[in-house]
């Protein structure tokens, strides 16, 4: 039950996937608390580049927390504190002095539900652009063709780019949203359970979508459904709760091996349905 | 035939023995109250303003027309006091809006929520404080001390074209101006557009906010680019309320803005309100056209406010509200 | 097509400095605004009860007005008014208010439910004077003279979208099942509204009239030419007189009602601008009394409504 150990083992067995890829992100001996509350303890992850990461587990064992500590999204709610240390590139990005605008830069996120901009279609993918004072009509007009055809959505709204991007489908919009995050070409995008809203034939098509981008970005994904963690994902962590709440990590390995040949009982136990 | 009597009977024992007839007769009409004396007061200040409204049209409430307020003569035009309360309200608007946005900014995205309580009561207070009160301390401490040398410094701007027909000195030593009225209107109207736009802001969900920061946007920039625009409706229902607000406040306005019915449009010089004039005068009017002529000011004055408020309500409610 | 990086062109160093410093100076700026916002509150909050609390005497509660321009007298006459008339308002709005919020609780979604919660907000929007207005002409033209009744009846229109708003909210918090369990337990309508409801939303209730009340204190405007003022009200001199000449319990209230009154408000309205200093003073003690009344009932009131809050939410 001891995490170092997890990695240790993972690291070794995970070779074939892990020897060409390098270490993007490493989660070192991370716990979050909200107040008193410690809703993650002592994880240890790394996140490799141009791979898929996916944190599985049942609900309330923190694998949203965990992801939303690589961009310090929980800076924003009152109360939430981090031990340990994240690194990206090597450098801890809750070091004094970092500056947490260009750590959101570099590492971009989707969220669980579409969460369009209340305006046009190209004023969603630009705002990240306009944000960093891109202001060459032509550029901007490139890069946002760009990013709506590697999202899979340019064909959709090639000839109404001014429509609102809250008239568009579900699954629509959660492309436009990855558009948005793409657009300012982030180095590691998060993804939260980003199909959860979605209907079958719109989580097909994001599925899709993350094996290509993962050629340009490195991609960590939350999701309760472990069927899509095995579809999408190169190496998958295994959270779950322990008796004081605390979520913290059962296993991590390449999804094939942590799927066919769980090294932990409760992790066979959760993967065929026993548990969660 | 006695069948059904007997039913009939058993029914109505029924519903009396449990009483739900009687509870429904009530409830539906103390429901129907507040809508009949809307629909009433507009009725009665139509009927009342009867005599006004024959003798004098629409020149009465005209920018065009010559402006008279004389009870002796029996002539009333009632454009100055429009104007009045127009230019006070739009004066106080313009000051309190981007106070109050800064405040509704800091009490919803800002304050840390140990400052949020106090600072939420702070700004119920500033409400709650009766308008007569606002009006005392308007005439003895906030006129002298503030209005006064607010207005000298504005004298100068007499000079300039167009614009300086509202500049026009000199600003009597006493205070009791316009700009005095439209100073105390800014404090008092504060607390509504604040507490509404708040509301507003709150009203947007996590996930706009999270989608601009994720982005790499700055606090401010959040602000800024998504939550003012996504909450653009409503802010201008808690403005629009505000200016509500500000065009039909009596007390205060009349306690400090001097009560003249001179013309002119100098925001320097003393002035009415359609407010201000009904509460000075009613009470002591002359004669029936006198009496209907300020009723015809509160037929204008319940209108205006209606038509704020309803559009207010509707921007807050529906625009923003709901869809959040 | 070429692609190109978007930090191509773009100069990310000055671009964050940029980004950060207007941040800095616009956070900066809306929290100034909240400091001068608490300029005015404090300002007038301090000056009130230091220059009011000077002028509070016994006799200013205990005695009527002295004759223009000589010292002493008291504003006796204004509370009794302010309580007669409150009171009637409050007997006439609380009702109403409460029985069209059950309405709305019970048919939320019927035409006279949506014009109700309109006429509400309209009526809490129309300007006080306009309400004064429409006293005078039902209440003033027909009876033909000025009265304390008269001015109740403002103050209750005043008072009915407060309460009914806020009681509107607070029955709402009681949960549903709590009402249909005892429909379903076969208890009347009015029964499960009355016993059941009421109760378990009394304490947000409560809190909606205090503040409601405060509210008609401090009106003035709608008072003007409905209970227009008077100096001599006193209700004991009424209820004297009305036992002296063996007059029943509700002639005695009739004449309380029948007569103009005065009310704190309207006091201070009328003495702030004599040029006797007594009544300026004695203007400057009513606010003292109004000031504390209202922010006291207020404080009192969030704080309630905040407890309860707490409690139902965890």
């Amino acid at each position: 039950m001891q995490p170092e150990t997890a990695v240790v083992k993972v690291s070794a067995g995970a070779q074939p996937a892990a020897a060409e890829a390098d270490t993007k992100m490493l989660i070192n001996g991370v716990s979050v608390y909200y107040k008193a509350f410690r809703a993650i303890k002592e994880i240890d992850l790394p996140v490799y580049e141009n791979r898929v990461t996916a944190f599985i587990g049942p609900s309330g064992c923190g694998k949203s927390t965990l992801l939303r500590s690589l961009n310090r999204m929980n800076d924003l709610i009152p109360g939430a504190r981090l031990e340990g240390e994240v690194l990206l590139d090597g450098e801890n990005i809750y070091a004094p002095g970092q500056d947490v605008v260009d750590i959101r830069r570099r590492v971009g996120m989707v969220f669980q539900r579409p969460n369009p901009f209340p305006m046009s279609v190209y004023d969603n993918v630009a705002f990240g652009l306009r944000l960093l004072g891109l202001r060459k009509k032509s550029v901007m007009d490139e890069i946002v063709e760009r990013s709506l055809r590697a999202a899979a959505l340019w064909e959709h709204v090639k000839d109404n780019l001014g429509q609102s991007g809250m008239a568009l489908s579900g699954g629509q919009q959660q492309r436009l949203c990855i558009a948005r995050a793409i657009a300012v070409e982030p180095e590691v995008i998060l993804m939260d359970e980003p199909t959860s809203a979605l209907d079958p034939v719109a989580t097909l098509t994001i599925e899709d979508l993350i094996q290509t981008l993962k050629e340009k970005f490195t991609i960590v994904i939350v999701t309760h459904n472990m069927q899509q963690a095995a579809r999408v994902s190169d190496f998958t962590a295994f959270l779950s709760m322990d008796d004081d709440r605390a979520g913290y990590l059962v296993e991590y390995g390449p999804t094939m091996e942590l799927f066919t040949n769980p090294r932990k009982k409760l992790t066979e136990d959760y993967i065929t349905g026993r548990f969660g | 035939m006695n069948a059904t009597q007997t039913s009939w009977r058993r029914r109505l024992t029924y519903y009396f023995k449990h009483g739900d007839v009687l509870w429904w007769a009530l409830i539906t009409l103390s429901a129907l109250v507040a809508v009949v004396l809307v629909l009433w007061i507009g009725w009665q200040v139509w009927v009342q303003s009867a005599e006004s409204r024959h003798a004098f049209g629409w020149a009465f409430v005209s920018p065009w027309a010559k402006p008279a307020w004389n009870p002796a003569l029996d002539k009333f035009q009632a454009w100055p006091a429009i104007y009045g309360s127009l230019i006070t309200a739009l004066i106080a608007l313009i000051l309190a809006v981007p106070l109050a946005l800064g405040i509704a900014v800091f009490l919803s995205e800002l304050a840390p929520p140990w400052l949020r309580g106090p600072l939420n009561y702070m700004v119920e207070m500033l409400a709650a404080i009766p308008s007569v009160v606002y009006g005392l301390w308007g005439i003895y401490v906030f006129l002298p001390l503030v209005v006064v040398p607010v207005g000298k410094a504005l004298e100068p701007l007499g000079g300039l074209p167009v614009v300086g027909e509202l500049f026009q000195g000199p600003t009597p030593a006493s205070g009791f101006t316009r700009l005095g009225a439209a100073l105390v209107l800014v404090i008092m109207i504060l607390p509504t557009i604040a507490a509404v736009s708040r509301d507003v802001l709150q009203a947007i969900p996590r996930s706009q906010r999270e989608a601009a920061m994720a982005l790499g946007a700055t606090r401010w920039e959040t602000v800024w680019k998504v939550l003012l625009p996504y909450g653009q409706s409503g802010i201008l229902g808690a403005v629009i309320l505000g200016f509500g607000r500000a065009i039909g406040e009596t007390m205060a306005v009349t306690m400090v803005i001097g009560n003249s019915a001179g013309g002119g449009y100098s925001i320097l010089k003393p002035g009415y309100t359609m407010a201000s004039i009904i509460a000075n005068e009613f009470a002591e009017a002359v004669s029936d056209l006198h009496t209907s002529a300020l009723m015809e000011i509160g037929l204008v004055l319940f209108v205006i406010t209606l038509l704020l408020n309803a559009l207010a309500r509707w921007l807050v409610v529906n625009r923003t509200i709901k869809r959040a | 097509m070429p692609t190109e990086s978007v930090y191509a062109h773009v100069n990310l160093e000055s671009n964050y400095r940029r980004r950060k410093i207007l941040n800095a100076v616009m956070l900066s700026l809306t929290g100034l605004t909240v400091l001068v916002a608490v300029v005015p509150l404090v300002w007038i909050t301090v000056y009130v009860v230091i220059k009011g609390g000077k002028y509070i005497n016994w006799a200013l509660f205990a005695r009527l007005p002295a004759p223009m321009g000589a010292p002493g007298g008291g504003v006796l006459h204004a509370i009794e008014g302010t309580a007669v008339m409150v009171t009637l308002a409050s007997v006439i709005a609380i009702p109403l208010a409460l029985l069209g919020a059950f309405y709305l609780l019970a048919r939320p979604n019927t035409s006279l439910a949506h014009g109700l919660r309109f006429s509400t907000d309209m009526l809490a929007g129309t300007p006080s004077i306009v309400i004064g207005l429409f006293g005078y002409a039902v209440i003033v033209v027909v009876q033909k003279h000025f009265s304390a009744f008269a001015g109740g009846i403002v103050l209750a229109i005043i008072m009915l979208p407060v309460v009914l708003r806020s009681a509107e909210e607070m029955l709402k918090l009681v949960p549903a099942e709590m009402r249909e369990g005892a429909l379903a337990l076969g208890s009347p309508e009015w029964h499960a509204a009355l016993k059941v409801v009421l109760p378990a939303a009394m304490e947000g209730i409560v809190t909606g009239v205090m503040l409601g009340i405060a509210r008609a204190v401090g009106e003035t405007a709608p008072l003007l030419f409905t209970a227009l003022g008077n100096d001599n009200y006193e209700i004991g001199k009424i209820v004297r007189s009305g036992i002296r000449h063996h007059q029943s319990v509700g002639k005695i209230l009739g004449q309380i009602f029948a007569q103009p009154a005065d009310a704190l408000p309207l006091t201070l309205w009328k003495y702030a601008q004599q040029p006797y200093q007594e009544r300026v003073q004695q203007a400057w003690a009513v606010a003292f009394v109004l000031m504390l009344f209202a922010l006291g009932i207020n404080i009192l009131a969030r704080a309630r409504l905040a407890y309860r809050r707490r409690k139902l939410y965890g």
